[in-house]
């Protein structure tokens, strides 16, 4: 029997090409939106993901450009004091909680983790597709706020008393920020179950490829620190209809508590958003440079000792709060502990190409950009974990500018890279690559001079959270909005230039960059079961021997004609 | 390819009604201890005893209504990191509570 199906199936594989997963609907009696709406293959739940959360990142785009228009100049320039409130609450919730948080775990994770385990799908896939209706659900409410008696203007870290006592509507949003939170829990409980189950046979621990070992330790993080801040936002919501004073002092409660079930999870979260990026960035740099990854255990590492070490670094925020002076030296010092994984992660990427054989593309490129962001982002935040200096800038720009060096930096653009590392191999089209390298340029041009002065400005004692400032800001306010608009400008550009490439980018074939992981070994766009035979174990997943071997037999004629778009 | 999926446990644990009867004996039994150890003022071990009691109570719904004793190490070991970790949190607040 078994032989007989095998033989037939070869048959048809010969005289038909494989058909992706776009042409064969999951379940099957499903078409059309139905066949998206309704489906459980992680490949469309993933594409799904990457439509939704791309609409959100252009509104935050468009609304951190309003208020970097309002500061160009002193006054009320475009907007009054309570709108820039409310506009910079928006952007921080829609960034955090609907972009940086979910873009590369439930985009680039659910299509890619199942296969570089060898897979067929993840471990839960009905609850994967709940998770992007509570993802829908909590977006649509946070958009919901915007017309019930004025959104909220508490900033994204809703701090008590004021979140309790402002008008606005809290509520809304914060029981959005709730469902987002139940919905990020479900995709980390569906990639531990399916690492820890669904691995293909023979595939060992020290085997698994780098962006599923970061998932996997994002997923812990996720899974374990999110009901912190679910039930912190629970008693927000209690506080302000009940007044059960749990927070407040004239009633035996503590407004500090607030902020400890804060960042309990949201310094955590700031590690769910950077991990998944560096393992990206773990990928991208060995491919090409032709080289394996430096370091692909103290990777691996460091991974996880992020993911313990940077939950305990929390208080890191409330220097200034008036926590006790113990606190304060213990959480500076734990900080600076938590400084030294990402740094060895930063040493295994440079490590990996020296002396490689590097190859420049799009993807390259962002990530090269990446490493420079990221670790002026890391840098600042000594300045800021060390308690002295801390006092001099917290809340002032100069926090801002640190945390968009790392998230915008950091996850911003390891989410570019990515898009542009598996835009082949999802879509099986390629891209213009002078146009990706214009976006790249003009992207971090526009970064530098938009973030850089801000640092300045912060130095200089500018407070965050204002829409007005004092006349000696004004010169590196007007230079950061223009270098807002450059950034912007690259941004549409590169986006652009990846739906253009849907009318006319050159068809890909299923290994255009020479890369090593199981993904790379399957058609573009892969098939419903992601492999057409069962994939083997290849032991360990960084060796290009044969990759270079085949290069120098003949130039990667792929690549050539990409660049020649 | 589904395969590799399908040393699953599935199979159910039945138990005794008597030992489900005993466990909620111990509860209910426990649960009256939390409310008379509530009535005398032992100072700042109150709290100590209260969390003691609790802990052990929900140990036992987990492991026996919940069926946490019959499962691989695995689960036991994540489902212990989960309890660890909280406490950690939780202690690590004392940083600040217990300075002020
Ligand atoms: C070496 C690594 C890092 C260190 C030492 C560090 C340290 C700090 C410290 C001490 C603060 C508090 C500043 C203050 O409010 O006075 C802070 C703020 C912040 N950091 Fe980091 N950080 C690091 C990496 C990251 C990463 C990777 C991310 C995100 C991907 C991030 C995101 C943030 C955010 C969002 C804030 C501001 C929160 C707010 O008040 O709105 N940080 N960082
Ligand atoms: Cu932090």
């Amino acid at each position: 029997m078994e032989i007989i199906g095998k033989i037939s199936y070869m048959e048809t594989q010969a005289t038909q090409p494989i058909k992706s997963f776009y042409e064969t609907p999951s379940p099957s009696r499903f078409t059309g939106i139905g066949a998206w709406l309704l489906t459980i293959d992680h490949k469309r739940i993933g594409l799904m993901y990457m439509a939704s959360v791309m609409v959100w990142f252009v509104i935050a785009l468009i609304l951190g450009l309003l208020i970097r228009t309002e500061l160009m100049a002193t006054g009320s320039t475009i907007m009054e004091a309570e709108t820039y409130n409310a506009i910079f609450t928006l952007h921080g919730v829609i960034m955090i909680f609907l972009f940086v948080i979910p873009a590369i775990p439930a985009i680039f994770g659910n299509f890619l983790l199942p296969i570089q385990l060898g897979t067929d799908d993840v471990f839960f896939p009905k609850l994967n597709l709940l998770s992007w209706y509570l993802y829908m659900l909590g977006g649509f409410l946070a958009i919901l706020s915007l017309f019930a008696d004025g959104p909220p203007d508490t900033g994204w870290t809703f701090y008590v008393p004021f979140s309790v006592s402002t008008e606005t509507n809290v509520g809304l949003t914060v029981t959005a920020a709730f469902i987002l939170g139940m919905s990020s829990m479900l995709t980390g409980l569906n990639f531990i179950t399916t690492v820890h189950r669904m691995r293909m046979p023979g595939m060992k621990w020290m085997e698994i490829p780098l962006f599923t070992w970061s998932l996997y330790a994002t997923a812990w993080v996720q899974l374990l620190a999110t009901p912190v801040l679910s039930i912190t936002l629970l008693l927000v919501i209690l506080e302000r209809i009940f007044g059960s004073g749990l927070f407040d002092p004239s009633k035996g409660g503590d407004p500090i508590l607030y902020q400890h079930l804060f960042w309990m999870y949201s310094h955590p979260a700031v590690y769910i958003m950077i991990l998944p990026g560096m393992g990206v960035i773990s990928e991208i740099i060995p491919v090409f440079s032709r080289k394996s990854i430096f370091g692909y255990k103290a990777i691996v590492g460091s991974s996880m000792a992020i993911a313990v070490a940077g939950s305990l670094v929390w208080a890191h925020h409330m220097f200034t709060s008036g926590m006790s002076d113990v606190a304060v030296f213990v959480f500076s010092f734990l900080t600076f502990i938590v400084a030294i994984p990402s740094a060895i992660k930063v040493f295994s990427w440079v490590s990996t190409m020296y002396k490689g054989s590097i190859l420049m593309t799009p993807p390259l490129f962002f990530s090269l950009c990446f490493i420079y962001l990221f670790s002026i982002g890391g840098l600042t935040g000594l300045v800021l974990g060390a308690a002295g200096t801390n006092i001099q800038v917290h809340d002032t720009h100069f926090v801002v500018a640190h945390f968009h060096f790392v998230m915008f930096g950091g996850t911003g653009f390891a989410f570019f890279a990515a898009l542009h590392f598996w835009w082949p191999k999802i879509f099986g089209i390629m891209y213009n690559f002078k146009r990706a390298y214009v976006a790249a340029i003009l992207t971090t041009t526009g970064f530098m001079l938009h973030y850089i002065p801000m640092f300045i400005l912060g130095i200089m004692g500018m407070p965050r959270r204002y829409y007005d400032y004092l006349p000696e800001f004004q010169t590196g306010n007007f230079f950061a909005g223009i270098g807002a608009y450059i950034l912007v400008a690259g941004v549409l550009v590169m986006l652009l230039n990846l739906l253009i490439s849907f009318k006319n980018g050159e068809t890909s074939p299923s290994d255009p960059w020479g890369g090593t992981t199981l993904e790379w070994s399957i058609p573009s766009p892969p098939p419903l079961h992601n492999f057409v035979e069962s994939p083997k174990p290849k032991g360990y997943p960084y060796d290009f021997t044969d990759i270079v071997r085949s290069n120098s037999l003949n130039s990667n004629d792929s690549l050539n004609r990409g660049s020649k778009l | 390819m589904t395969g590799n999926i399908d040393h699953i446990q599935s199979d159910a644990h039945i138990q005794s009604y008597g030992k489900l009867l005993g466990v909620l004996a111990i509860l209910l039994f426990l649960t009256a201890l939390t409310i008379i150890v509530s009535r005398i003022h032992f100072g700042g071990a109150n709290i100590w005893v209260a969390l003691i009691v609790a802990s052990v109570k929900s140990s036992f719904v987990l492991l026996f209504f919940m069926h946490l004793k019959y499962e691989s190490i695995l689960i036991k070991a994540s489902f212990l990191a989960t309890i660890g970790f909280l406490s950690i949190l939780i202690g690590f607040m004392f940083w600040d509570v217990a300075f002020r």
